[in-house]
């Protein structure tokens, strides 16, 4: 999240910041398909419905041998091959954020990276950020600042404020509004959001 | 009772274990679900063909009206919504018929291959063609008090005017999602993201054919509902079980964000037309009002809706003569539906904005002018529809609030801000929130409980309500171990299941907790009233001397005790193992119904509400006149949520509810083309609120030392009431930019960036002409 940069002030920035996740995610993207050890299809013949490629998919450490259509997503692979439903579809064009899994240690939404993307990479789900039978800190914040009411962003929340700290290990506010504005919540559960994100911070010091 | 425990889905949420319908894993792979929809406003079907469509290998079933064994409809109060459209369509993205496949790409394609010749029909896609067209969805309603017509003539001045609202997307981030299993023989049961899982069981028996004991809803959370899932969650549900019938396999349909957006109801959008009288003091003489409601396509909830923002047009304020009535009107969109506040924001709306224009008219603070307009005792207490509200509430949260607030020295340096700024100004507004507690329709106050006592001491606590983010089951799990005398962890909040508890209402009308819980507690009750002699009885077998009564006993940290002899205590978990071993049966069903309540429609008096919820809050705004953007730079909220059943669910219902308010108030647009598509059908045209547009400095206070007598464990509710406190954003926007000029802008609700622009403009306007005369 290089270009994520906190705003001089509060107000408003909320478009800004959602460009700007937008066009990382968009970088980052094109960074993965540029990386990627895993056969393509051959140019000029599109893949069909149908035809699968090999991939091995590194999630949350784990090593997964797959056949994948090139158009499926990571999120669709994610919930629909491994099971791993942490992850949610919201908007599906990447706008909500309930789909952010961190790839490389930063904050990606899942449905418009291709999985084939994300072969050769370390992909991080909420599933993955327990330490043992242990919450993790972030985790940990979350639940203490009663940080969501129906949880279905919650997973994306979690793995953002993990990429953000990662990052940013100490943010401020401000930082943390916009570090943060990538992910809807409708509840608006906004204000405990950004305490279990300074507490989480706490927590590392 | 006070709590501070987490939520009873915390873990779960953090770790991603949390179970929504899309994530529920059933034996085999389930089929995809997929609706063909109409792309007409309003067209008739002349012909179709689907047989290409249903030759696609992997397609599993194409169905339209004509395969429904039951009965095409879904309207939950009046039966004019079909499931599948027949013959003619009225909306864009009605649902005409239903695809299942082993695929989504290949639903997609058998969508692709069904043919269907559409004659366009005339379509009215806007309130102001429909009333011009005379498109009433049913008679007019009427409340009033007094001749407000005769005192309008009366009064020392006059304002009149009009007021939109506009539509509101609820964006619960689950969309619309349900998964129906096939059983044996009829059995069918639907995991369904619904707030109403008996409506849903019935509507799913009705449209099947079958019977409502074949059917099993069961809802263990959902992602949002917002009132967006209390009716329009049955035709997802309905949709996947008649796929599923036809399949004989598990079909799931879920929405893509897209079509929710463009398929579902949203808030209703209102005009209202008013006219207000009032004294030199800026006291409200007389009110006639004219409310005009966008119903959509079908009635829907649309008059349940409509009474509540009726009963709510005073929102705090004694009107000695008031005039109300109410109109829905049908156009060809689709049909609008209930979103938290239920209407009372609507209703709410105007008389602020009547307010405001009274204090600018006068020249008075705005503030002032609402204290002297509240409900008072002893002789300004009862509302239009005879209901008597609380003497002085309204006056001591209004005293609390402008002390704590430091209104009045914020008034001064927003005046002062202003005078020297060229480009920015800041506005300042305190509102208030009066929101009767009970659903108007009465009979639907009514709620069942199942509690299950095992032999190992741990308790299954089954209700009628749905978890939804509102954290009705952790306060359900709090007020079953208070009773019990219990900690926590030994009692779990089960699924809302359909063969658990028959017959319930929806979650809804913010009731979850008050209903539920004092149906759980009527169980508890019972369970208690059977335990006790047995338990008493087993006292008087081991001890010698006095003998224990059962009333006597004690449920408290974990065990029985018998309070006048302290050493006759056994611990919960041998307790039920005794009880067990003595044949006392350890479940009990408890069911509660509120007593008291109840209002004829007709004559429009009564008691339609048990209480009423409080609120109040003062936000200051900063708008560049430039850009039309505006800022929240601080709220500060007291709120009267009785004894709070947890204070930090309840904190978290008042600021999401400001918010969520805040983005009707402002940012959340909804545009339709002249064909009635919807233009704004994702996020990125749709815009709600996000981390950065919470005010920098919100505070929350809760008014302590008032017990509620009327809910359980003297709480009150508290879902929908905070809602409406983001009015303060919309006359605090208005108080800026209406700083330093003469005269009322047009001034709507969303106050877009587009709207404050245009206000700033017309506003320049008057002042010039003002100059000028």
């Amino acid at each position: 999240m290089e270009e994520r940069r906190a705003e001089p002030h509060d107000g408003n920035t909320d478009g800004v910041s959602r460009r700007d996740f937008l066009r990382t995610i968009g970088v980052g993207t094109l960074e993965a398909a540029v990386l990627s050890a895993a056969p393509l299809p051959s140019e000029g013949a599109p893949a069909h419905t149908g035809d699968l490629v090999p991939l091995v998919l590194t999630v949350n450490g784990r090593r997964n041998a797959l056949e994948v259509e090139p158009r499926w997503t990571l999120l669709y692979v994610l919930r629909e091959k491994l099971g791993l439903t942490g992850a949610k579809p919201g908007c599906e064009r990447g706008e909500c954020g309930a789909c952010t899994v961190l790839i490389d240690g930063k904050p990606r939404y899942s449905c418009l990276t291709l999985a084939l993307e994300a072969d050769g990479h370390e992909i991080t789900t909420v599933e993955g950020l327990m330490q043992g039978e242990k919450l993790g800190q972030v985790q940990e914040a979350f639940v203490q600042e009663d940080a969501f009411q129906c949880g279905f962003c919650t997973p994306g929340q979690v793995i953002s404020a993990e990429g953000l700290l990662r990052k940013t290990p100490h943010p401020g506010v401000a930082e943390i509004r916009h570090g943060m504005s990538g992910n809807l919540c409708r509840c608006g559960a906004y204000d405990h959001i950004v305490k279990a994100v300074q507490h989480a911070s706490e927590i590392r010091k | 009772m006070v709590d501070h425990t987490p939520h009873d889905s915390a873990w779960a949420h953090v770790t991603g274990e949390a179970v929504y319908v899309d994530d529920i894993a059933v034996a085999g792979v389930p089929l995809v679900g997929y609706v063909f929809s109409s792309p007409h406003a309003h067209a008739r079907i002349r012909s179709f063909d689907v047989r290409d469509a249903r030759s696609i290998p992997g397609v599993y079933a194409v169905l339209g009206s004509q395969d429904i064994p039951g009965e095409n409809q879904l309207g939950p109060v009046v039966k004019d919504e079909v499931c599948l459209a027949s013959g003619e369509v009225e909306c864009v993205g009605q649902a005409i018929f239903l695809i299942a496949a082993e695929t989504e790409d290949l639903c997609r394609e058998a969508a692709k291959r069904i043919i269907i010749d559409f004659e366009p029909l005339p379509a009215v896609v806007d309130l102001p063609a429909a009333m011009a067209g005379g498109m009433l969805l049913g008679a007019p309603r009427k409340i009033e008090r007094g001749n407000a017509a005769a005192e309008l003539l009366r009064a020392p001045h006059t304002l009149q005017g009009e007021l939109h609202t506009g539509a509101q997307e609820h964006w619960y981030l689950e969309t619309q999602v349900a998964l129906s299993v096939p059983g044996e023989g009829e059995e069918l049961l639907v995991y369904s993201s619904t707030q109403h899982p008996s409506e849903t069981q019935a509507l799913v028996a009705d449209v099947l054919g079958i019977h409502r004991n074949d059917v099993v809803v069961e809802v263990r959370r959902l992602g949002g509902g917002f009132g967006g899932k209390e009716t329009q969650a049955n035709h997802p549900a309905c949709w996947s079980a008649l796929l599923a019938r036809a399949t004989r396999r598990p079909v799931k349909i879920r929405l893509f964000r897209d079509d929710d957006m463009s398929m579902t109801g949203k808030r209703h959008p209102y005009l209202i037309r008013y006219e207000a009288g009032f004294d030199a003091e800026g006291r409200l003489l007389a009110v006639t009002l004219e409310l005009h409601a966008d119903g959509g396509m079908a009635t829907d909830l649309s008059f349940a809706i409509l009474e509540r923002a009726m009963l709510h047009v005073d929102n705090a304020y004694f009107i000695p003569d008031i005039s109300v009535v109410g109109c829905v009107w049908k156009t060809h969109l689709p049909s609008n539906t209930a979103f938290r506040g239920f209407g009372g924001p609507q209703g709410m709306a105007v008389m602020e904005t009547i307010i405001d224009r009274v204090a600018r008219a006068l020249r008075l603070d705005a503030a002032e002018v609402r204290r002297r307009n509240f409900y008072a005792s002893p002789d300004r207490v009862t509302t239009h529809y005879g209901q008597v509200v609380e003497g002085d509430r309204l006056q001591t949260m209004f005293a609390r609030l402008v002390a704590s607030s430091g209104y009045g020295e914020r008034r001064s340096a927003v005046r002062e801000f202003n005078t020297t700024q060229e480009f920015r100004r800041r506005g300042l507004a305190l509102t208030p929130v009066k929101f009767g507690i009970s659903f108007t329709t009465t009979f639907l106050n009514q709620a069942g409980a199942l509690v299950l006592i095992y032999a190992d001491g741990t308790v299954l606590v089954n209700h009628g309500g749905v978890e939804m983010g509102q954290g009705l089951h952790t306060k359900i799990r709090s007020i079953a171990a208070a009773e019990l005398g219990l900690p926590l962890a030994r009692v779990r909040v089960n699924a809302t299941n359909t063969s658990k508890i028959p017959n319930t209402s929806a979650t809804a009308a913010s009731s979850g907790a008050d209903l539920n819980g004092m149906a759980v507690k009527r169980a508890i009750d019972t369970l208690k009233e059977r335990i006790g002699p047995a338990m008493a009885q087993l006292f008087n077998e081991r001890y010698e001397g006095e003998l224990t009564r059962a009333e006597d006993l004690r449920w408290v940290r974990g065990a029985i005790i018998d309070s006048e002899h302290p050493e006759r205590m056994m611990p919960f978990v041998q307790a039920m193992q005794a009880m067990h071993l003595r044949q006392i049966p350890l479940s009990a069903a408890g069911f509660f119904s509120t007593p008291g309540i109840g209002w004829d429609k007709v004559s429009g008096k009564g008691r339609p509400f048990l209480y009423y919820a409080f609120g109040m809050a003062v936000t200051e705004v900063e708008v560049d006149l430039l850009t039309g953007g505006h800022t929240i730079l601080r709220t500060d909220i007291l709120h009267d949520v009785g004894d709070s059943l947890h204070e930090g669910i309840d904190r978290g219902q008042i600021e999401g509810g400001f918010i969520q308010g805040a983005g009707w108030c402002t940012t959340e647009e909804i545009l339709r083309d002249e064909n009635g598509r919807l233009l704004t059908h994702a996020p990125d045209t749709y815009k709600i609120p996000t981390a950065g547009d919470i005010p920098p400095d919100f505070r929350v206070t809760f008014l302590d030392g008032v017990p509620n007598p009327l809910a359980v464990r003297n709480s009150k509710a508290v879902g929908e009431p905070p809602f409406m406190l983001a009015l303060s954003v919309w006359l605090a926007i208005k108080d800026a930019i209406c700083a330093d000029a003469g005269g009322e802008p047009h001034f709507p609700i969303p106050a877009t960036r587009e709207v404050i622009l245009n206000a700033i403009e017309e506003l320049r306007q008057l002042t010039a002409e003002h100059a000028r005369a």
